[in-house]
């Protein structure tokens, strides 16, 4: 039973290598036997070797110390700000029927659109990306903190008064445990979002991050080197999405 | 199941010696007018005696989870009031009452080792005193192989056992149980009352137990309340003479088959009001199910 399980994942599992190497062989094809321009498309050997450059000498430490230094401040202020409003939120019905809606309906338009905005308020800077990494990561963040404490099991509550819970036993013991899973897959939505629009805002209008250096190397044709850039960047959101998954599963664990 | 809180047997008190006096409560959710208005309770009295089980019996809706959360100070009536012991109920006693939920009122993020600590930490038992304590409330439920396991881990029966424990633990005088086997089969309900029935017998507790089943009131109760449908009110209070701990030779018993139709008897015309009612509500509300 077991012995199967595990040979049909081992079978989807390499099915999905062999569907990677047939692209990276497609793509190598075409950048030597096929007349593709090296402009468009690099050789993926010159995009490796680019790739390996550009960590041997250290080039990208800069611009990823901007984009997370960005990602920092504004997961912290987003993350703060957005539990905390949330649960003042969450204390009474009234508050949560005039305010979930409300956040609701803000968290459906397309934020990206405030970057304008906030380029004439803050400027090229990190200040008007993490203007917009806040903006588009608070709002998953209050949204479910306010799912995970306004709706805690009446009888979680019930039974913890009969006990004679204290308010701060009843907040430590019931209400946080019983929210904690909510909120921490807020956290985590929270934190790719703002991860997207902060790269996404560098690449539009800005001074430095690796989103900053991605536009500059497509601005000077350099496009193997970009492609190494890119592959860089998205191995970085790779860790950093299974680190925050891992912390929420290790935090969920029941 | 070996119980080793206190054994002795349970003793017939003096009608004087009375634990729990009910007076007069009246109930009712919403305001005259409203759609939701429910008038649940009309003008119950009840006394029940130290050490006695009291099961409170009738048609759904008809108040009696109402009446046990006003004795256990979670709700507060529309008028009248509750006295235990001598103090007027004006909130949850966490010292003098316990509570066993009918849904699974254990915290599913906790072991069950730890939802019994957790109990005695909110009722305010000394640290050292808790960990004792949990492992003998669990050995008398028969939990004491399953004190790491989650919730979500163990069977409704065992569930319930684990929130039996947890009240256990508490060492109230009164035990509150709301419908505590309602959710479990047939089967597993009948081995955890004959269980109750033998663990009860060895404690002094004053018990109020809630039910819908009429077998299990008379199997496990000194007494049944039956309530009419709503506006609720004690209708008659029958007593179940026999001694405890019960056995299940009692359950095919005349007596017991006797104790059952008069039960029923009582009970069938309100459930048929009650049933009327709700239908009733159904049409003017426009909507499915009545309230439970």
């Amino acid at each position: 039973m077991n012995a199967q399980r595990d040979r049909s994942r081992l079978a989807s599992r390499g099915v999905q290598i062999a569907f990677v190497v047939v692209l990276i062989a497609a793509w190598w094809i075409g950048t030597t036997v096929g007349k593709i321009s090296p402009i468009l498309l690099p050789n993926p050997r010159n995009v490796f070797d680019e790739l390996v450059d550009v960590i041997w000498t250290l080039e990208f430490v800069g611009d990823l110390r901007v984009t997370l230094t960005e990602l920092a401040i504004a997961f912290a202020i987003s993350s703060i700000s957005g539990v905390t409003l949330g649960y003042l939120i969450s204390r009474s019905q009234y508050s949560m029927r005039v305010f979930e809606p409300l956040l609701a309906g803000i968290y459906s338009v397309p934020i990206i659109l405030f970057l304008p905005l906030y380029i004439l308020f803050f400027g090229l800077g990190p200040a008007s990306k993490i203007a917009l990494g806040v903006t588009t990561s608070f709002f998953p963040i209050i949204l479910n903190t306010i799912a995970g404490f306004g709706y805690v099991e009446r009888i979680f509550v019930m039974s913890a008064r009969s006990m004679g819970a204290s308010e701060y036993q009843l907040f430590r013991f019931v209400l946080l445990p019983a929210a904690a899973p909510i909120i921490l897959s807020g956290l985590r939505i929270g934190f790719t979002v703002a991860l997207l629009s902060i790269l996404g805002s560098e690449t539009i209008a800005s001074l430095a991050g690796l989103g900053h250096r991605i536009v500059h190397l497509a601005e000077g044709m350099d496009t193997a080197r970009m492609f190494a850039y890119i592959a860089f960047a998205v191995a970085i959101a790779l860790m950093l999405n299974t680190v925050t998954s891992a912390l929420e599963a290790k935090a969920r664990r029941r | 199941m070996n119980m080793q809180l206190r054994d002795e047997h349970r003793v017939t008190m003096a009608a004087g010696d009375l634990s729990i006096r009910v007076r007069n409560i009246s109930h009712q959710f919403g305001e005259e007018g409203d759609p939701q208005f429910v008038r649940a309770m009309l003008e119950t009295s009840l006394d029940i005696r130290r050490g006695e089980l009291m099961c409170l019996i009738g048609p759904s809706g008809c108040g009696k989870s109402t009446l046990l959360n006003i004795i256990g100070g979670l709700l507060t009536p529309t008028s009248g009031k509750v006295l235990v012991g001598d103090t007027e109920v004006r909130g949850p006693l966490p010292q003098k009452i316990a509570y066993v939920f009918q849904e699974n009122a254990l915290f599913p993020w906790s072991t069950v080792i730890e939802n019994v600590n957790l109990g005695m930490m909110f009722q305010g038992v000394p640290r050292a005193e808790r960990e004792p304590r949990a492992r003998q409330s669990l050995a008398a439920v028969g939990l004491s192989d399953f004190a790491d396991h989650y919730p979500g881990q163990l069977s409704g029966g065992m569930r319930q056992r684990a929130a039996l424990a947890r009240a256990l633990s508490l060492e109230t005088g009164i035990l509150l149980m709301d419908e505590p086997f309602g959710a479990l089969d047939e089967q597993t309900r009948m081995v955890l009352g004959e269980d109750l029935s033998v663990l009860l017998s060895r404690t002094q507790k004053t018990i109020v137990f809630v039910t819908h089943s009429l077998g299990e009131a008379v199997y496990l109760a000194d007494r049944v309340a039956v309530f009419s449908a709503r506006p609720g009110t004690i209708k008659e209070v029958i007593a179940i003479e026999e001694p405890h701990p019960r056995k299940p030779s009692f359950m095919t018993s005349e007596k017991f088959t006797q104790l059952r139709n008069t039960l029923f008897a009582l009970l069938h015309e309100e459930i048929r009001k009650a049933m009327e009612q709700s239908a009733a509500s159904d049409r003017v509300a426009g909507r499915k199910g009545g309230p439970a």
